[in-house]
């Protein structure tokens, strides 16, 4: 065992390498853009340099000129598609801004003409000279930008539908002996993914193959087909290895029906790869937001009040906002609790879902005002979170399906060294360098949704699992295996997985961190049908079926461990009982509370998730720890982490090597979400200014020296099958806190507003 | 990018004549319709963004074996423009005689980069200026003269505090120009009608009225090395920047000391990040000259440097930082074990 994969604790599968290791490392695995095409038309995109306007006209001339273009579409031209419907809003888009529909202009970067050429190189050269004019109006860019608007966020989405509250917050805050008052902002953020975003249509007769990148293939089919006006049974969306999306691949964008539209228009099929600058505009992004967090409690740390106020920018026509008071307002006992979130719209794209949505800004807040508590209280930060534990959330009462919270700052303050650090500000330091040690909470809501799959067990001891699963870095080909593996009792090695592919059986989109919980769960239930089949074919008799469940493990707990205790399977008996040599299941599950309309709802693309805040009578919530270290230049202010720790309980780990990378991704992009990323927009022009990956910051290897990932072992038998909690979204959450409170332990100096520039210290 | 024509140079006069017929007076030479080749790490970025529009590149890679020499025979360091970054950087003569010139070039873009680059083409990048690299903002002075500057009200934060203008803050955002400016370092310039030196100061042209005009090359002249006089083994390079690797320099400072009996007989201030060109810190350097380093003079040295500088509105730290790093430079240069 090495770090990248650590031994198992109990509940822990194997950390088995990953399914696809080889196919990527030697650029075998093909991503939707390496795909070759019979004959393909090369699309480019042309964006809008203005934020609000209209389009006076189009000067194409000299752009036609360039040899090799085919055609250049814009809305003069454009076939009318039909309008979509947000995805947060119980649709599939992720905008209802249509692109070439009209003249209007509702964003900088809009899609206003695509060039189609014979190469990339001529496409894009013609782009360059495509000549647009324009009547620009003045945009709003943001808050503070004249001309926003700002409205309660309830009863505008359907994915926020009450601001959480529990007792009597005013009362009980003016009556506090210790008050925070506190307001915290977070910047614009776009995912840039390594994969550009690219789209290729082929157009068979009246079929449609889609290479895209997608973390939700049922949802794209069902959505282009939506908008093309034909049946979703003639659309199939392939892409067996995704490039990284962190959620800006769930939803479908405007480019993908346009592409197909432009496809069958020409009768060949079009290959797009939109720049890393387009990206920026084309897709969604996560928004600013604005927080004010009050906190009252007694002198001994415990939460007597608290309120969370906050805001986030959408664009003009769309009402998207993540709302992580429903996360906020849950996590520590207190009971008296006020909130209320708002969306402010501006003249800007929509934006739109990016790892953990909801908890990375407001947990932001929240944990830097708990630190700040933590100051005024002269407490331990550790110490304020252990006396407002609890096991019940405080809203609704209920109780947490299990919370290894405490156990994880235990072994998070063990291995980090929290016991060296000298409570006071400024009190640590090693020559030029201020060191400052700071923590904070994680959370992340465990959730699943309704999941098919297909299972076929041939007598050799082969298995091939079908589920239309998404490869987005997770490990999902390596867990599904894994799964299928441990459920059927052969090796791993003996397993194939297909996903990535809309002619599978459907799974959910590979967001909110219920892929792992979600596939691997059906899976299971697909193996135990087979299983079933055996068994009924070895003892026909029910009662005897009775017995070997008994000593087989069919009606077992629904955890992976029990599988591993049963007895091997005898499968050439069972086979030889059974008269055939292959036997293939196909089966759907869904989680306990899903609603009736699920299944249908699973093959139409719809999600239908539940779990976390959203369960009747429990919530469910993967829990860690996060521990930094900052360094501060006392002549320079640069600031460096060289060290992170995260610990974390997430139930089942299937496994540890695969979840591993993903907590250390996680802590690094929470790191990064603190001092680098960012994505500056100029208010004159609400535009976003530092749209490549030289300007938009993130961290290299050298700001990375050292990042610890310890994992609990935690069982919880209320979720889902598989027993798994999700942690993709679970480690770059609350990591921007605990930066931003080991800068206040190194400086004195507490900063509210990301990203920390080294121009924020003061000298 | 526009299709363009492709040339390996094979000899240098062939190269600048190639040049020359190509550029006319009135354009500056950065539009020229024929443009040298050397790692291409500035070059063919800008050409992929339709920022500079070559219709031919001659690539000068071919005059490698006689443009990329190191060279320290007596007393003096002579470098080919065509050498690479990464193989200056690691050289160990130069680390240790010549510390500011490795840590310049080492602290630069990434390894991959490094690579490529040459010190030709590194002393004439362009800048960063996100206005001036995308091509839909009209009005860029630089790029389009006399159509105004959009970061003088926009966003600024990594723009210049010394040397600009109404027309232009772009910061010139290489590192090793600095090292070379400090050093007094001078260039050697191929052109059709033979080799010009002229010093490393003279090189680079400040914005004034006419921001498009980046330096004072003539058509048809190439860089094909530059010389740096003496040795300077206590001398450092020190680089602020947002992260610790890959990025360019919010402010630095190349800072070469001359100490002989704890009083500072010469000294070197050069400052990057923070200017519109290399910038040579000379009313900084006669603060220091005859006197002993302690903190008060470094805080005096610092302040004289940038005595000038103007703040727009998100770049004004530059000017505390700028002071801090060259304080620190001096310390660190005064403490270094020669
Ligand atoms: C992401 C990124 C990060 C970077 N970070 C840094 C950094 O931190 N610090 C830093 O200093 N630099 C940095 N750079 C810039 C990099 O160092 C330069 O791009 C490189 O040094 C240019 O050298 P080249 O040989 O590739 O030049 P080219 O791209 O080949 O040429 C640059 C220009 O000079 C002309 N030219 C080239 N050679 C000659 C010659 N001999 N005579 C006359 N004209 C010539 C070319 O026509 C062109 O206009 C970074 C670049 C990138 C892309
Ligand atoms: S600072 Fe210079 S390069 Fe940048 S926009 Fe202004 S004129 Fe153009």
């Amino acid at each position: 065992m090495s770090m990248a994969a650590p031994e198992p604790k109990a509940n822990m599968g194997q950390s088995v390498p990953r399914y696809d290791a080889v196919a990527k490392v030697t650029g075998r695995a093909q991503y939707a853009a390496d795909v070759p095409l019979a004959n393909p038309a090369y699309a480019y995109l042309v964006t809008s340099s203005i934020a609000k306007g209209r389009i006076d006209r189009f000067d194409l001339t000299v752009a036609k000129q360039v040899r090799g273009v085919i055609d250049i579409v814009t809305h003069e031209n454009a076939e009318t598609l039909k309008e979509p419907k947000l995805s947060s809003n119980g649709g599939y888009a992720s905008t209802t801004i249509q692109p070439l529909k009209s003249p209007e202009i509702a964003h900088e970067g809009q899609i206003v003409a695509v060039v189609l050429a014979e190469t990339f190189e001529a496409a894009r050269e013609a782009a360059h000279l495509v000549k647009v004019s324009y009547t620009a109006a003045v945009p709003t860019a943001t808050f503070d930008s004249p001309g926003t608007t700002a409205a309660r966020a309830k009863g505008q989405l359907s994915q926020f539908k009450e601001d959480p509250a529990v007792g009597d917050f005013a009362k009980a805050f003016e009556q506090a002996e210790v008050k925070v008052t506190a307001s915290y902002e977070t910047p614009t953020q776009h995912h840039n993914s390594m994969e550009l975003f690219a789209t290729s249509c082929v157009w068979n007769g009246d079929s449609l193959t889609i290479y895209e990148p997608s973390q939700y293939v049922y949802g794209l089919k069902n959505a282009v087909a939506d908008q093309l006006g034909i049946d979703a049974d003639k659309v199939r969306v392939i892409n067996p290895y995704v490039g990284g999306a962190f959620g800006s691949k769930g939803s479908m964008t405007p480019r993908t029906a346009i592409i197909a539209s432009i496809a069958r228009r020409l009768g060949r099929p079009v290959k797009l790869v939109a720049t890393r600058d387009q990206g920026f505009t084309i897709a969604t992004y996560r928004a600013e937001t604005r927080h004010v967090i009050q906190i009252g409690a007694g002198s001994d740390g415990r939460l007597t009040a608290l309120r969370h106020e906050g805001a986030e920018i959408s664009s003009r026509p769309d009402a998207y906002a993540v709302g992580g008071t429903k996360t906020t307002t849950r996590l520590y006992a207190c009971p008296n609790v006020a909130s209320l979130v708002s969306i402010v719209r501006a003249d800007r794209n929509t934006p739109g879902f990016m790892r953990s949505p909801p908890e990375v800004p407001y947990m932001f807040a929240l944990e830097s005002a708990m630190d700040e508590l933590a100051v005024k209280l002269n407490m331990d930060p550790i110490e304020l979170r252990r006396v407002n534990d609890t096991s019940k959330e405080p809203i609704g009462g209920k109780p947490y399906t299990s919370r290894s919270l405490l156990a994880c700052y235990d072994e998070g303050a063990k291995a980090f060294g929290w016991a060296n650090r000298n409570s006071q500000p400024k009190s640590m330091s090693d020559g030029d360098w201020l060191i400052g040690y700071g923590c904070a909470t994680t959370c992340y809501p465990t959730q699943m949704a309704p999941a098919a799959a297909r299972v076929r067990l041939q007598r050799d001891g082969r298995a091939r699992v079908e589920i239309a699963g998404h490869e987005i870095g997770n490990g999902a080909y390596t867990v599904i295996g894994q799964a299928a593996a441990e459920r059927l009792g052969i090796p791993f090695e003996k397993v194939s997985v297909f996903i990535g592919d809309s002619d599978l059986p459907p799974a959910p989109v590979a967001g909110g961190s219920n892929s792992t919980a979600s596939t691997c769960s059906a899976v299971i239930t697909v193996c135990d049908q087979i299983r079933r089949r055996l068994f009924k074919a070895l003892m026909p008799d029910e009662n005897l079926v009775d017995k070997a469940k008994e000593t087989v493990g069919l009606a077992q707990p629904p955890s992976t461990q029990a599988a591993q205790s049963d007895r091997p399977l005898d499968l050439d008996r069972a086979f030889d009982a059974l008269g055939v040599s292959v036997v293939e299941e196909y089966g759907e599950w869904k989680p306990e509370g899903a609603p009736m309309d699920s299944f249908r709802a699973m093959h139409k693309g719809e999600v239908r998730m539940v779990g976390g805040d959203k369960m009747s009578d429990k919530i469910a919530y993967a829990f860690g720890a996060e521990f930094v270290e900052v360094r501060v230049n006392r002549w320079t202010h640069e600031i460096r982490v060289p060290r992170i720790v995260g610990a974390f309980a997430a139930g089942h780990i299937m496994n540890p090597r695969t979840s591993h990378s993903q907590l250390m991704g996680g802590l690094i992009w929470g790191m990064s979400s603190a001092l680098h990323e960012a994505t500056e927009i100029d208010p004159r022009y609400a535009r976003y200014v530092n749209d490549n990956l030289a300007d938009y910051l993130m961290p290299v290897n050298a700001d990375v020296p050292s990042v610890e990932v310890i994992m609990l072992s935690e069982q919880d038998d209320h979720i889902n099958p598989a027993g798994v909690k999700g942690l993709g979204e679970l480690a770059n959450v609350g990591t921007n806190a605990a930066v931003c409170n080991a800068i206040f332990h190194a400086t004195g100096q507490r900063i509210r507003k990301l990203p920390v520039r080294l121009e924020k210290l003061e000298a | 990018m526009r299709p363009f024509a492709y040339q390996r140079a094979t000899d240098a006069s062939a190269a600048v004549a190639a040049l020359a017929v190509a550029a006319t007076d009135n354009n500056p030479l950065t539009e020229s319709k024929v443009q040298p080749l050397a790692g291409g790490t500035t070059l063919i970025d800008l050409m992929k963004l339709d920022v500079m529009r070559p219709s031919t590149v001659i690539d000068i890679n071919p005059l490698a074996s006689a443009w990329s020499a190191i060279n320290l025979d007596g007393g003096n360091l002579r470098l080919g423009a065509l050498a690479r970054m990464s193989d200056v950087a690691a050289n160990p003569e130069i680390q240790h005689n010549y510390p500011v010139v490795a840590d310049a070039l080492r602290l630069a873009a990434s390894q991959q980069l490094r690579n490529m680059a040459t010190l030709g083409g590194n002393v004439l990048q362009r800048t960063r200026c996100t206005y001036f690299r995308d091509v839909s903002y009209g009005n860029c002075n630089k790029r389009n003269p006399g159509s105004g500057c959009a970061a003088l009200e926009g966003i600024n934060r990594m723009h210049a505090v010394l040397g600009i203008s109404e027309q232009c803050i772009a910061t010139y955002p290489g590192d090793f120009a600095q090292a070379l400016i400090a050093l007094d370092a001078t260039v050697e310039i191929t052109g059709r009608s033979g080799v010009r030196t002229i010093p490393f100061s003279e090189l680079h042209k400040p914005p004034g009225n006419s921001p498009q005009i980046e330096t004072t090359l003539a058509a048809g002249e190439l860089i094909s090395g530059f010389s740096i006089p003496g040795r300077w083994p206590r001398s450092v390079y020190l680089k602020a920047r947002d992260r610790q690797s890959y990025e360019f320099a919010l402010a630095s400072a190349a800072v070469a000391l001359d100490i002989q009996d704890g009083v500072v007989r010469d000294a070197r201030v050069a400052l990057g990040g923070v200017a519109t060109v290399p910038w040579r810190a000379r009313e900084a350097e006669a603060v220091i000259k005859g006197q002993k380093l302690d903190d008060g003079l470094a805080q005096r040295v610092a302040e004289a440097a940038f005595a000038t500088a103007k703040g727009n509105k998100h770049n004004a730290f530059k000017i505390g930082l700028g002071k801090r790093v060259v304080a620190r430079a001096l310390h660190q240069a005064a403490a270094m074990e020669v």
